[in-house]
């Protein structure tokens, strides 16, 4: 009997425990998953009754050219994720060594990741600044005659954005593929080199194979990060020039904060979910990884 | 396997280029707001301090609460870590070492946060936290972010790799959970602790856009907030809105540096 009771003490024990974690859970992140999806689907504003307006808007914003702008440069984003992988492997494969110096070229690859987004921002502007470091580069290199307009010009801007994604996330990634790069047995690479391997052999048959679940997991992230991106719009442009820059996440955060239009917003977030589910979940699928 | 003088040499100047390219937008911002003489923008620009002084500093302590701002950072960096690690280890202890029914159902529940579509949370979370009468309050600010599933998922492993012995001699002796939970495993997993402590100070020392939502009043902002609120008010003065930038990021540079194997530890905790 003193057995069982204890038992049933331990068990509540655990409950205990979990319980503060699990209501701020509850509260803050699934909450607003399903209340969100289901205001997406009304009238819903601080004024008055809300009541339920099906599809309206979804047909609205599908057919305002904001929000379709924005879904397609969401795509474009999409771009990034190679650019971006590519170069974190690369970064990783430089940084990975005893080499003197090295955990300074570590922490400046990692810098970026630990500024927050308004100074990114801040910085960025001065560096795409008419008469700024960037164009006097550009013109150096003789990339450009005159000066370019990074952020004013709306067929530049958009790639200005991206651009500042891409100088964002290496960081993260590379540090990622770092570890991933620690992890593989050093015999195996040794092997592969006393069995006369070159470097670039062993680089494409040992080394990027190990990596594998590692780049999996890395391009999923990041095709999530593309399609969600918003953050950088906010501090670089504001959706400008001429709305060329708008996401379809920085439509929902412009529309839902600027606007106050809430249900327009969540069901922009809510398209925007249903891609990032799909995909995901194509990913896991198609490419299971073998061992984990 | 040595490499040749040459390669490690043509190693070194890829290595310095790219860092160049990571690290030139800071550099050229301390530059500006340590130069008190010629053009901010000027081909070519300037790499190197103009007559350098502090004015530029001062100038952003004289136009914003810079101090208010910099109390605020502190104080939510500080309350978010706190509620952290308390809420989270406390989650994290039975995962990783009570029998409980339905302990596996819980982990699944808490990892499917990661992959919830969280982005826009913020806009619904606003209603949550108005009708907690929250809004401008740094409690508003702090509880949603207190509770992550990465936090638990490190602190979980962590919590797993104490030897079985350690607290079966505990139970022994007769103590409660309780006190297995904050005289044995905490200490233990102290490393851990500051892993996902100093990862969450910077997390939350750059939070941007929710405290933007949650806080109205300008002598409020943390200084993430309030640096943009710079660029407002002062918008020609290029050089006292690069010397707030550089307040701003200093601190967080600071802690980056001193603690650099924390961020690679946690990331590398996160992979597995």
């Amino acid at each position: 009997m003193k057995a069982r009771s204890t038992l049933r003490g331990a068990r509540m024990q655990a409950w205990i425990f979990l319980a503060p974690a699990l209501t701020l859970l509850a509260v803050f992140s699934f909450w607003p998953v399903a209340y969100g999806s289901l205001l997406a689907f009304t009238d819903y504003s601080l004024v008055r009754e809300m009541s339920w307006v099906g599809l309206d808007n979804f047909r609205y914003i599908f057919d305002n050219e904001m929000f379709v702008t924005g879904l397609k440069n969401s795509l474009k984003f999409l771009l990034m994720v190679p650019v971006v992988q590519v170069g974190a492997i690369a970064l990783a494969v430089l940084v990975n060594n005893q080499l003197p110096g090295i955990a300074w070229f570590r922490a400046a690859f990692y810098v970026p990741v630990v500024t927050t987004v308004s100074v990114v921002g801040i910085m960025w502007g001065f560096m795409f600044h008419e008469q700024g470091t960037l164009n006097y580069v550009f013109m150096q290199l003789r990339l450009a005659n005159a000066p370019l307009g990074w952020l004013t010009d709306d067929t530049l801007a958009l790639f200005a954005v991206m651009f500042v994604t891409l100088w964002r996330g290496l960081g993260w990634y590379m540090v990622m593929y770092l570890a991933a790069l620690q992890a593989i047995p050093k015999d195996m690479q040794e092997a592969a080199l006393l069995d006369g391997a070159n470097r670039w052999q062993q680089f494409w048959r040992i080394t990027v194979p190990m990596l594998r679940p590692t780049i999996m997991v890395c391009s999923i992230l990041s095709v999530l990060a593309a399609l969600k991106a918003y953050q950088e719009v906010d501090v670089l442009t504001q959706g400008g020039p001429m709305n060329s820059t708008f996401t379809a996440l920085y439509y929902a955060y412009d529309q839902g904060l600027k606007h106050l239009k809430l249900p327009r917003a969540l069901a922009a977030s809510l398209v925007v979910s249903s891609i990032c589910i799909a995909i995901a979940l194509a990913c896991l699928r198609y490419l299971k990884p073998r061992h984990r | 396997m040595r490499a040749s003088p040459l390669a490690t040499a043509g190693h070194y100047a890829i290595l310095c280029l790219l860092a160049v390219v990571c690290v030139f937008p800071f550099w050229w911002t301390l530059v500006t707001a340590l130069s008190t003489e010629g053009n901010v923008f000027a081909f070519p620009p300037t790499f190197w301090p103009r007559s350098p002084s502090l004015e530029n500093f001062a100038e952003v302590f004289r136009a914003i609460p810079i101090l208010a701002f910099f109390k605020n950072s502190v104080l939510i960096a500080a309350c978010t870590v706190f509620w952290k690690l308390a809420l989270c280890s406390l989650a994290a202890y039975p995962l990783a070492r009570m029998h409980f029914r339905g302990r596996k159902l819980v982990f699944g529940v808490i990892l499917a946060t990661l992959v919830l579509p969280s982005e826009v949370n913020f806009l619904v979370n606003f209603i949550t936290v108005t009708k907690l009468s929250l809004v401008d309050t740094y409690t508003g600010v702090i509880l949603p972010n207190v509770v992550t599933a990465v936090a638990i998922l490190l602190l979980k492993q962590a919590f797993e790799e104490v030897p079985q012995d350690l607290i079966d001699a505990a139970r022994v002796d007769g103590a409660s959970e309780w006190t297995i939970f904050t005289r044995i495993m905490l200490p233990l997993i102290a490393p851990w602790l500051a892993t996902v402590g100093i990862l969450t100070a910077v997390e939350a020392w750059n939070e941007y856009i929710w405290p933007s939502i949650v806080m109205s009043k300008p002598d409020e902002f943390p200084l993430s907030v309030g640096v943009l609120y710079l660029r407002g008010t002062f918008g020609s003065s290029t050089r006292v809105i690069a010397a707030g930038t550089v307040l701003t990021i200093l601190p967080t540079l600071a802690v980056f540096l001193f603690s650099q194997r924390f961020f690679m530890r946690g990331m590398d905790g996160a992979v597995k």
